[in-house]
């Protein structure tokens, strides 16, 4: 029962697992709950939950899973026992988790809620002992039961209840689901930095200096150096209108990821539709044209190009070329090897994900640039390819 | 698992069941217990009411955007070391001894404590994203080698880690994972006049509602940049008392607003309110 409340919550994609349900177990085994079930919503919050992100979510669950529900401590703390010593679920812990659910002996947890629930009965002097407070038995309410958590109507009396706390679901405000894809994208987008030493000399240089020292006979040399700092350039390329369209929004979430990182030195923006052809746009309503050529110019190879659109166009969209303006003799695909062989590292983001379905130009582009979903998962590949050192194979 | 002294708040901080629970579930397991919630709700205050109420001394880290990790260990003096066995002005210091050139950091003081300290890891999130995870070790098992030395600190007494965070960066999910989690809630009205009468006990009824009531109405304005807290409340009410004013009222200009609000563009858009004699909520 309890363990479904588990994987319930996983379901909704809260991060739970053992290491979380090993401390709860350890809470239940040392009483914190307070023989409540207020107490135990709480309890189970703080060990359960890690981002007021997740507050709502635990709300939902608690009160659809526990409405009316009688509950015991001693069971849930067995049940998650058995469940985690459960040999397949021991494979896929690491040996710290294995080795902190064998230290919890399950006869041992057990021996000890016996031990308690006895200890109370002969000195039920509702004093200070430590389990229970004011009176109350250990595992009960208000006496009525000796040994189990009453829940629902009635249950949990005193300052809230742990049902109507759950109910209210004050935590909604912080769920916003869309902040949140921001900050994941934007936690996938941080891991892609490096640092480099430039500028100022402000840092003293130990190794240098105590080099320095030897060289000079034993004089003091100072040696400084420059700070590190971020250096990563970034140029994201923007594919926007036609069967973009559906995208707008995910499109949005990136650019202000990207926008708001601020571990990177440098980042340009550019869009363009379809396909790149001799000119990019400083703005998503095509102004602003930058050619190319000169966007190549100004930016090294060191910057890492991330190109974001479906590729899915016409195939002549590709392989001919617009016929307008000084560059419009040449393709396309032509325009994405310039870019491509530019760069050392480069990748092309599809929101249309990548192998669903054979197209032609996706193939042909898939076949330029290393192409990544633009998933969460795809994005933390993508990242990966662009931090990866060298050239690339 | 011991038995251990239960947290109860104090008398001049007041807690709730969920704090409460969280607290203990953080001394029972001995694991870190980390804090977030709006600023100016009283994060770092909590540790020392925890120090406080279990009577032990707390060490504060306070975290900045260049603090590394191997800062809250020890740092090695080199340059002090350098110095003395250049110009010899050692202060009967040894230089042959590299021992008395480490400095113990935050973490290591807590570690080398004879009783069970409180060490505070106050705004963990300004520091670089590793840093926590630089840390995972060392408060896993709460030892560490000093590499100059070969030297190991080992605790003494476990001490009880409370780590403050305001949510300017995600913290990394292994070092979530190992963490008693609390959110401090933003006080509800009544919640907050036992909030202003622990810290002004001696404050008239009336000024208590209207100071409660302008501050709840200026928080409801979604306009605002920075939303005035707990904190703030407190001190524009000892500005106030001070001033010796004794009444506030909310259809006139308010006294030393600069107490709530701390931007000049929130300033102007309460006062643009106040001035167009608007009802407040926007």
């Amino acid at each position: 029962m309890f363990v479904d409340f588990l994987y319930e919550l996983r379901r909704r994609r809260v991060p739970v697992g053992t290491q979380e349900a090993v401390a709860l177990a350890r809470a239940l085994a040392a009483g914190l709950h307070e023989s409540s079930l207020d107490g135990f919503y709480f309890v189970a919050r703080s060990l359960l939950i890690h981002s007021e992100t997740y507050l709502d979510d635990f709300d939902v669950v608690f009160a659809a899973h526990f409405r009316g529900a009688q509950l015991e401590a001693k069971n849930i703390a067995s049940e998650l026992l058995e469940w985690l010593k459960n040999p397949v679920k021991m494979r896929e812990l690491s040996d710290e988790e294995r080795a902190s659910i064998e230290a919890l002996d399950l006869e041992e947890v057990l021996r000890r809620f016996e031990e308690r629930l006895k200890e109370q009965k002969e000195r039920h002097d509702g004093g200070n002992h430590w389990i229970g407070t004011g009176g109350t038995s250990p595992f009960g309410r208000g006496g009525e039961h000796p040994q189990g958590i009453q829940v629902g109507p009635g249950g949990g009396g005193g300052k809230g209840g742990a049902m109507k706390t759950a109910d209210a679901r004050k935590y909604r405000p912080y769920r916003s689901d869309v902040v949140l894809d921001i900050r994941q994208i934007e936690i996938a987008l941080r891991k892609l930095r490096a640092f480099a030493r430039e500028g100022a000399e402000q840092e003293l240089d130990i190794e240098g200096t105590i080099d320095a020292t030897a060289q000079n006979a034993g004089e003091l040399e100072i040696v400084t150096r420059p700070p590190r700092r971020p250096n990563t350039r970034v140029i994201l390329l923007m594919d926007v209108g036609g069967s973009m369209d559906p995208y707008a929004q995910l499109m949005s979430q990136v650019f202000s990821a990207a926008k708001r990182a601020t571990h990177w030195r440098e980042l340009r923006t550019y869009y363009f539709h379809n396909c790149v052809y001799g000119r990019v746009f400083k703005t998503e309503g095509f102004q602003d044209p930058v050619k190319v050529n000169e966007l190549l110019a100004e930016c090294g190879k060191h910057y890492k190009l991330v190109i974001v659109g479906d590729a899915a166009m016409a195939p002549y969209e590709l392989l001919g070329a617009p016929g307008y303006g000084e560059e419009g003799k040449v393709p396309g695909v032509a325009w994405l090897m310039a870019l491509r062989e530019h760069f050392e590292r480069s990748v092309w983001l599809n929101p249309d994900g990548v192998g669903g379905y054979a197209h032609p130009t996706v193939d042909a582009i898939a076949g330029v640039f290393p192409m990544f979903a633009l998933t969460l998962e795809g994005l933390g590949q993508a990242v990966s390819e662009l931090i990866r050192g060298g050239r690339r194979a | 698992m011991s038995e251990f002294r239960r947290f109860r708040g104090t008398d001049r901080y007041l807690t709730n069941e969920s704090l409460e629970a969280a607290v203990n579930c953080a001394l029972a397991l001995e694991r870190p217990l980390l804090v977030k919630g709006e600023p100016g709700t009283g994060k770092t205050l909590l540790a020392e009411a925890i120090a406080a109420a279990l009577g032990a001394e707390i060490i504060a880290w306070n975290v900045k955007s260049t603090t590394r990790a191997q800062d809250g260990l020890y740092v090695y003096d080199t340059v002090q070391r350098l110095y003395d066995s250049r110009f010899g002005d050692h202060d009967g210091r040894d230089v042959g001894d590299i021992r008395r050139y480490i400095k113990l950091g935050p973490l290591g003081q807590a570690l080398k404590a004879p009783h069970r300290v409180i060490l505070l890891i106050d705004e963990v999130d300004k520091a670089d994203l590793e840093f926590p995870n630089d840390l995972l070790h060392e408060l896993d098992r709460m030892r560490f080698r000093i590499t100059e030395t070969g030297d190991e600190i080992v605790a003494v007494e476990r001490p009880i880690v409370i780590i403050t965070s305001n949510n300017e960066k995600e913290l990394p999910d292994a070092f979530l994972r190992r963490c008693v989690f609390h959110f401090i809630d933003f006080p509800d009205p009544a919640f907050m006049r036992r909030i202003v009468g622990v810290h002004h006990p001696d404050l008239t009824g009336t000024l208590v509602d209207q100071t409660l009531r302008a501050f709840f109405e200026i928080r409801a304005n979604t306009r605002l940049r920075k939303r005035p807290s707990t904190s703030e409340l407190i001190d524009w009410i000892a500005v106030l008392k001070r001033a010796g004013i004794a009444e506030v009222k909310l259809d006139k200009e308010l006294p030393f607003l600069g107490a709530l609000l701390k931007k000049e563009q929130d300033l102007v858009v309460i006062a643009d309110q106040l001035a167009g004699g608007k009802k407040f909520r926007s």
